[in-house]
């Protein structure tokens, strides 16, 4: 059965210009995500996931310049049409926790949006299944502790009713039981007919929970894969970047890279992972590595087969 | 701790590992008990020997300083050092809000590596990383220790982690003066 496609992104880009010097944040990224599936966005800190999610959102600064194409269920998205579906149909559950408002208590800001009758019971139905107890949906944020108050953002993005989930990093400081309830969560959206971005830059519990691996570095995506293709030494992989990743675990030999990744004031046209690369030849310095389909996913590498 | 012993200590969230952390750095002075160092308490002034290395590296700098006043407040790390921690020249003129997470956290470690320091403490310090930059951080940990004999405590959720870079593991809640539980990597 073909799961129908939310959220298609094509060729999207992000520049930001400050004092008249414009920097690339994001190039060329295309990526689909389908009802049913969660589909993970993986990369180092300042790779540009969590500015991902806030394109899709429309919710990037104002110095931001965006081009390509995106859309939501065939519709584009674009400053017209975005008021309209955020928080309705697509929503985020943020990655930091001072998104709440400090001044009200938790449970208001869940059903707000709704009437308060309704919305209230529905509230403690949602906090009863996430195993909070009713006196939470009186508490202020600052009375409730790291793991409560993801389970209160979970709330408020389930209570949406959203088709298109963006989880920005839900997992980091919860211990591993913890963090595989979460995504346990996510599962179940997924299964209700949702699509879950999750951004994360925890590999191993994205590849438990996730059915497709988007690997970004520099800005640039670099491969999309099965999760079930980051498996033992990580030779189904089609991208080195991707393999050097996995093998870095402590549980796959802990393996470092040496090098850093280009921050986006150096960042180049060609292959920004070439600097680093064991396979690079002159030619991956040449010019820029368009991405192209290959086993079932994608890649943004020449030597890739 | 022996000199140059490697740590591991797991627990469930919430259970006083960061707290630990803080009492046995001199951060924190416990109620009752008593740390020491070579028999000793710890120093009340100048250099703490015992260096605590925190989760969040952007919360641990002052955000108004330059990365070189950063870098230089405690000691003057040398520029092997930096090398080894691929700290780049031009970061030294930076903010800490121009960097990312895992690029402070090199920061973090290096001035906490001062020649005096006999012990650190690591309170998940790469949770927040990649798993490349992950295990670079690590190699270079494991090498100063093994230079240097420096002990390193390792608080982590990870257990992978903690079995690949320490000589002993012990559970937070066998730490009440009941046995440790031990899993000697090397």
């Amino acid at each position: 059965m073909e799961n129908q496609t939310l959220l298609t992104i094509e060729d999207l880009s992000v520049q930001f210009v400050s004092a008249g010097i414009r920097t690339t944040a994001l190039s060329g990224l295309s990526l689909t995500a389908k009802e049913g599936e969660i589909l993970a966005v993986v990369g180092a800190s300042g790779a540009g996931k969590s500015l991902l999610a806030h394109a899709v959102l429309g919710l990037l600064p104002k110095n931001a310049q965006v081009t390509g194409r995106m859309t939501y269920k065939g519709q584009v998205l674009n400053e017209k049409t975005l008021p309209r579906l955020r928080g309705k149909e697509i929503t985020l559950i943020p990655q930091s926790v001072t998104y709440l408002d400090p001044l009200m208590p938790v449970g208001r800001q869940v059903y707000y949006p709704m009437n308060k009758q309704e919305g209230r019971a529905k509230t403690a139905a949602l906090f009863e299944e996430y195993g909070l107890s009713p006196e939470v949906m009186k508490k202020y944020p600052f009375e409730l502790s790291g793991g409560m108050t993801r389970r209160v953002l979970f709330s408020a993005a389930v209570l949406s009713g959203a088709k298109l989930l963006l989880a920005d990093e839900p997992t980091p400081g919860l211990s591993r039981e913890t963090a595989r309830h979460v995504l346990r969560h996510l599962r179940a959206f997924a299964k209700e007919g949702r699509a879950v971005l999750l951004i994360t830059h925890d590999l191993d519990l994205a590849v438990e929970c996730a059915d497709r691996v988007a690997v970004l570095y520099a800005g640039t995506l670099l491969e999309t894969a099965p999760a079930c293709d980051f498996a033992a030494d990580g030779a189904a992989l089609r991208h080195p970047y991707s393999q050097s990743l996995w093998n870095a675990l402590p549980q796959n030999g802990f393996h470092p890279v040496t090098g850093n990744m280009p921050s986006p004031g150096e960042r180049v046209e060609s292959c920004p992972f070439a600097p680093r690369c064991p396979k690079k030849t002159a030619l991956c310095r040449e010019k820029p590595v368009p991405l192209r389909p290959l086993r079932g996913g994608t890649v943004r590498c020449i030597h890739a087969t | 701790m022996e000199e140059g012993e490697r740590v591991g200590l797991i627990g469930p969230s919430g259970c006083g590992k960061s707290t630990l952390a803080k009492v046995l750095s001199g951060m924190l002075c416990p109620q009752a008990g008593e740390v020491r160092l070579d028999e000793k308490p710890l120093p009340k002034k100048g250099y703490r020997p015992v260096q605590l290395i925190f989760q969040h590296p952007e919360q641990a700098v002052d955000p108004k300083w330059r990365m070189e006043q950063i870098l230089n407040e405690g000691y003057f790390p040398d520029r092997d050092l930096l090398n080894a921690l691929g700290i780049e020249k031009e970061w030294l003129i930076r903010y800490p809000r121009e960097l990312s997470g895992g690029e402070l956290q090199r920061f973090c470690i290096a001035r906490a590596l001062g020649p005096k320091t006999r012990f650190l403490l690591c309170d998940e310090i790469s949770t927040m990383l990649d798993p490349i930059t992950q295990a670079q951080l690590w190699e270079l940990l494991l090498h100063c220790s093994e230079k240097r004999g420096m002990g390193l405590l390792v608080i982590t959720h990870n257990r992978a982690l903690a079995e690949r870079v320490c000589t002993r593991i012990v559970k937070f809640e066998d730490l009440n003066g009941k046995g440790e539980e031990t899993h000697a990597k090397k």
